[in-house]
C-alpha cells in the first residue's frame, strides 16, 4: 500500500487520513461512513481487537441463557460480577507484563500471600494492626515488593521472566502455607470477618450511588473524548467524527444504565416472606433485599481509569508500548528499559494483591488452594482473549475487562452446565480450548498484519 | 575548504587488543554537505561511526565540534551535541505510528499528560518542510510502512530535533530503485538545510549521485579525502581497495603528497 503512483491505493490512502495540504482541507465531518470503512479496512488486515471477544461474549451469553435456566438469573449475574472480578484485576496487571512480551506466573500466587498477610493481621493482632487500612495497605504493599524483586530480576540479573516468576510460583504456595500456619483457622484457612474487606466483594452501594456513577462515568467518557476532538479541531487536525463519537458515547450509557438497572432490582432468591418458629411464636420474616451495584464495580471503573490514562495518555505508557514494540529503538531514544520492565512487573503484582483481597473478600476467609494455578491461566486467558497480544506491544486494559467477562461467563455457565463427577473435567477442557482458540487468532492475526502491513 | 567544519576528527587511534582497527584517521563534515564514508568490509567504517557516537572511546587523537575539542565517552554525549545517528536496523518501533516514533523518548507533555496535538503538528511540519508525500498520515502505523517511508521517518526524527549532524548508515542498502532515488533526494535536501550530513554506504552510484566529499577508509587509515567532482568511480573502487591511485592523475599525486609513500 505504499506506491505512491497506484491510483487505487492513493485514494485508500487519503480516506485514513491525512497530510499532504490537499487532503488536510477534505470534509471531516460526516464521516461515519468513513470511519466504518477504515474499520473494515484494519479488521480485513487482520487488527482484530476487541471484536472475537465481544462476538464471542455475546454467543456464550444467548446460548447459556438458552439452554440453562439458572444462568440468566438477576442472581447469577451479580454472583458472576463478584466472583469475575478478581480475575478482571488479574488480567489489568498481567496486560502490563504481557505489553513487554513478559509473563508473570506468579500473579496467582502473589495475590494468595497479600491476602494471607491481610488476613493474619486482621486475627492474633491487637488494634490499629486489625483496623482495614492497616491490613489492606500490608498486602498492597507486600504486592509492590514482591513486583519490585521479579523486576529486579527480570531485569537486572537478566533471568527469563519465565524462569523467575514459575519459581515464584511454587514458592509462594510454601509462603502463603506458612503464614496461614501462624493462625490456623478451621481446615488451615484465615477468616475474614473485617466489615470493610467483606463488603469489597459482597456489599452492594445505595441505590442512588449506583446512578451517580453511571452519571460520572457517561458524562466523563463523553467530555474526554469532546475536549479531545474539539482540542484537534482547533488545532487544524482531523478529529473523531461527532456521529462516531455520540455512537460511542450513547452504546457507554446504554450498556451502563442497563447494568445498573437490573443490578438495582431486589436479585435475593427467595424475596417472599417466610414464617418461621421464633420461641413457639411464628412470626413472619422477610429476608433483607439484595439489590445495588456491588462496590467491587466502583473499584473496576476506577482502576481501568486511571491505568488506562496512565498507558494511553503519559510518557510512561508510551514507554512501555515502545519497549514491547521494540526494546533496542526504546533503549537509543533514551528510555530507561530497565526502569520500564521493573515497573510493569510492580504494576502486575500490585494488581495481583488486589484481585487477592477481593477473592478472599468473595469467599470470607483465604485458602491456600484458591490462588494456586488455575486463576492466574484463567487471567492470562482473559487478557489474550480480549485482544492482548502474547509476543509484546499490543494490547489494552479494556481486553482485560472484555476478556475476563467471557472467561467468567464460560466459567459460571459451565459450572451449573456439567454437573456430575466429570463437571470440573469439562470446565478445564473447556476453557483450556477457548484459551488456545484466543491466543491461535493472535498469531494467525498477527502473521496477517505482517503481510499486509498493518500490524 | 571554505565552510568551517561542524564535526573534524584529527590523528584518530583505536585497538582493541593488539588489533589496530583506526590508525591515525582524520574525517570532518561541513555544514551544508553530504560527505560519505566509504570503505570495504574491514576498513574501520563501523568503528569510526561508533568512536563519533560515544559508544567505543578513542585511544587518542582529537574529536572537535564546532572547533571547540569535546569528550564522547557515550551515545549521550554525541546527542547532547547534536548528532543524531540513523542506523541500517532503523530503531523504530513498528507498534507505534510515525508521531510516536518521532517523538520516541522526548515526548511533549502538559501538566504529565502527552500533548499529542503539538507532537501531531511539528512532526507533519517537518515532514511537509522535507517534502515528504509518500506518507499518507501521521497517525500511521511504522509496521505499514515500506522500507523508504521509514529510512524517511527516521531522517525526519533528525531534522525535528535540529540535529547539526546526521549520520546515515547504509541507509540505501535494502531499498528499490524508486525508494532509494527517494531517500538520496531527502538527503541532499537534508544537507540544503544546512546539515552536516555523513553518509555511508557500499553503492558507489549513491555515493557518486549524492555526497559532495568522499572520505575512504583503507584497512584502518584515511586513504584519501577527496571531492566528488575530482574523481570518478573507477578511481574511487581502486582508492577503496588498493588504497592508492596508480593511474598518474593528478590526483593520484596530490594524495601520494598527503599520504606519504605509497605502501
Amino acid at each position: 500500500m505504499t506506491k505512491q503512483h497506484d491510483p487505487v491505493d492513493t485514494e485508500e490512502l487519503a480516506e485514513l487520513g491525512v497530510l499532504s495540504p490537499a487532503a488536510s482541507t477534505a470534509p471531516i465531518e460526516g464521516g461515519i461512513r468513513e470511519y466504518f470503512h477504515n474499520y473494515m479496512l484494519r479488521l480485513r488486515g487482520g487488527d482484530m481487537g476487541s471484536l472475537p471477544a465481544v462476538c464471542g461474549l455475546i454467543v456464550l451469553v444467548v446460548l447459556f441463557s438458552a439452554i440453562q435456566d439458572t444462568f440468566h438469573t438477576l442472581y447469577n449475574f451479580g454472583n458472576m460480577l463478584t466472583e469475575g472480578a478478581g480475575t478482571i484485576f488479574l488480567a489489568m496487571g498481567l496486560v502490563f507484563v504481557l505489553l513487554l512480551g513478559e509473563i508473570d506466573l506468579s500473579a496467582g500466587t502473589t495475590g494468595g500471600v497479600c491476602a494471607f498477610v491481610m488476613a493474619r493481621l486482621m486475627v492474633g493482632f491487637g488494634s490499629p494492626w486489625n483496623t482495614w487500612p492497616i491490613t489492606l495497605g500490608a498486602a498492597l504493599l507486600t504486592g509492590l515488593i514482591i513486583g519490585l524483586t521479579i523486576g529486579l530480576l527480570v531485569s537486572k540479573v537478566r533471568i527469563p521472566s519465565f524462569v523467575v516468576t514459575l519459581a515464584f510460583f511454587l514458592a509462594f504456595q510454601g509462603v502463603a502455607l506458612v503464614i496461614s500456619d501462624w493462625h490456623r483457622g478451621p481446615i488451615g484457612n484465615i477468616i475474614v470477618s473485617d466489615k470493610v474487606v467483606l463488603d469489597f466483594a459482597n456489599g452492594n452501594m445505595p441505590l442512588w450511588a449506583g446512578w451517580v456513577l453511571v452519571a460520572i462515568v457517561v458524562a466523563g467518557y463523553a467530555w474526554t473524548k469532546i475536549a479531545a476532538a474539539t482540542a484537534r479541531r482547533r488545532a487544524g487536525l482531523v478529529g473523531e467524527p461527532m456521529s462516531v463519537m455520540l455512537l460511542k458515547v450513547g452504546a457507554l450509557a446504554v450498556v451502563s444504565i442497563g447494568l445498573v438497572l437490573l443490578l438495582n432490582r431486589n436479585r435475593s432468591l427467595n424475596k417472599g416472606s417466610i414464617f418461621r418458629n421464633v420461641n413457639g411464636h411464628t412470626v413472619r420474616v422477610t429476608p433483607p433485599p439484595v439489590e445495588g451495584v456491588p462496590w467491587v464495580v466502583p473499584v473496576v471503573v476506577v482502576l481501568f481509569t486511571v491505568l488506562t490514562f496512565a498507558l494511553s495518555r503519559t510518557r510512561y505508557g508510551r514507554h512501555v508500548y515502545a519497549v514491547g514494540g521494540n526494546e533496542e529503538a526504546a533503549r537509543r531514544a533514551g528510555i530507561g528499559v530497565d526502569r520500564i520492565r521493573i515497573s510493569v512487573f510492580m504494576v502486575c503484582s500490585f494488581m495481583a494483591a488486589v484481585a487477592g483481597i477481593e477473592i478472599a473478600s468473595n469467599v470470607a476467609s483465604v485458602a491456600p488452594n484458591s490462588y494456586n494455578g488455575n486463576i492466574l491461566l484463567l487471567a492470562v486467558g482473559a487478557a489474550v482473549i480480549g485482544g492482548t497480544s502474547l509476543f509484546g506491544g499490543k494490547g489494552r486494559l479494556l481486553d482485560a475487562l472484555i476478556g475476563g467477562a467471557v472467561v467468567e461467563v464460560i466459567q459460571n455457565g459451565m459450572a451449573d452446565l456439567v454437573s456430575g463427577p466429570n463437571g470440573p473435567a469439562v470446565q478445564y477442557i473447556v476453557t483450556g480450548l477457548v484459551l488456545l482458540l484466543a491466543a491461535a487468532v493472535d498469531a494467525l492475526s498477527r502473521r496477517r498484519a505482517g503481510s499486509s502491513g498493518l500490524a | 575548504m571554505p565552510e568551517e567544519s561542524i564535526l573534524e576528527l584529527h590523528h584518530i587511534y583505536k585497538s582493541f587488543g593488539p588489533v589496530d582497527v583506526l590508525k591515525d584517521v582524520a574525517f570532518s563534515a561541513q555544514a551544508g554537505e553530504v560527505t560519505a564514508l566509504v570503505g570495504d568490509n574491514g576498513a574501520g567504517k563501523s568503528t569510526l561511526v561508533k568512536c563519533v557516537s560515544g559508544s567505543y572511546s578513542i585511544d587518542s587523537g582529537e574529536y572537535l565540534f564546532e572547533g571547540r575539542p569535546v569528550h564522547v565517552h557515550s551515545p549521550h554525549d554525541s546527542a547532547g551535541l547534536g548528532i543524531e545517528f540513523v542506523y541500517q536496523d532503523l530503531a523504530l518501533c513498528d507498534n507505534l505510528d510515525i508521531v510516536e516514533n518521532m517523538f520516541l523518548g522526548r515526548e511533549r507533555h502538559k501538566r504529565r499528560v502527552l500533548d499529542e496535538i503539538s507532537m501531531e503538528k511539528a512532526a507533519a511540519e517537518t515532514l511537509t518542510s522535507l517534502a515528504v508525500r509518500t506518507v499518507s498520515s501521521v497517525r500511521q502505523r511504522v509496521s505499514s510502512l515500506s522500507g523508504g517511508q521509514r529510512q524517511t521517518v527516521a531522517i525526519a526524527k533528525a531534522v525535528l530535533w535540529n540535529s547539526k549532524v546526521v549520520v546515515l548508515d547504509e541507509p540505501t542498502a535494502a531499498l528499490g530503485v524508486a525508494q532509494t532515488a527517494q531517500v538520496l533526494d531527502l538527503v541532499r535536501r537534508l544537507a540544503d538545510r544546512g546539515v552536516a550530513v555523513v553518509f555511508i554506504s557500499h553503492n558507489m552510484v549513491d555515493v557518486m549521485q549524492v555526497a559532495d566529499r568522499i572520505a575512504v577508509l583503507y584497512l584502518g587509515r584515511t586513504a584519501g579525502v577527496v571531492r566528488r567532482d575530482e574523481v570518478n568511480q573507477q578511481q574511487l573502487v581502486e582508492l577503496i581497495t588498493t588504497g592508492t591511485l596508480s593511474d598518474g592523475s593528478p590526483l593520484a599525486e596530490s594524495l601520494a603528497q598527503t599520504n606519504g609513500a605509497p605502501a
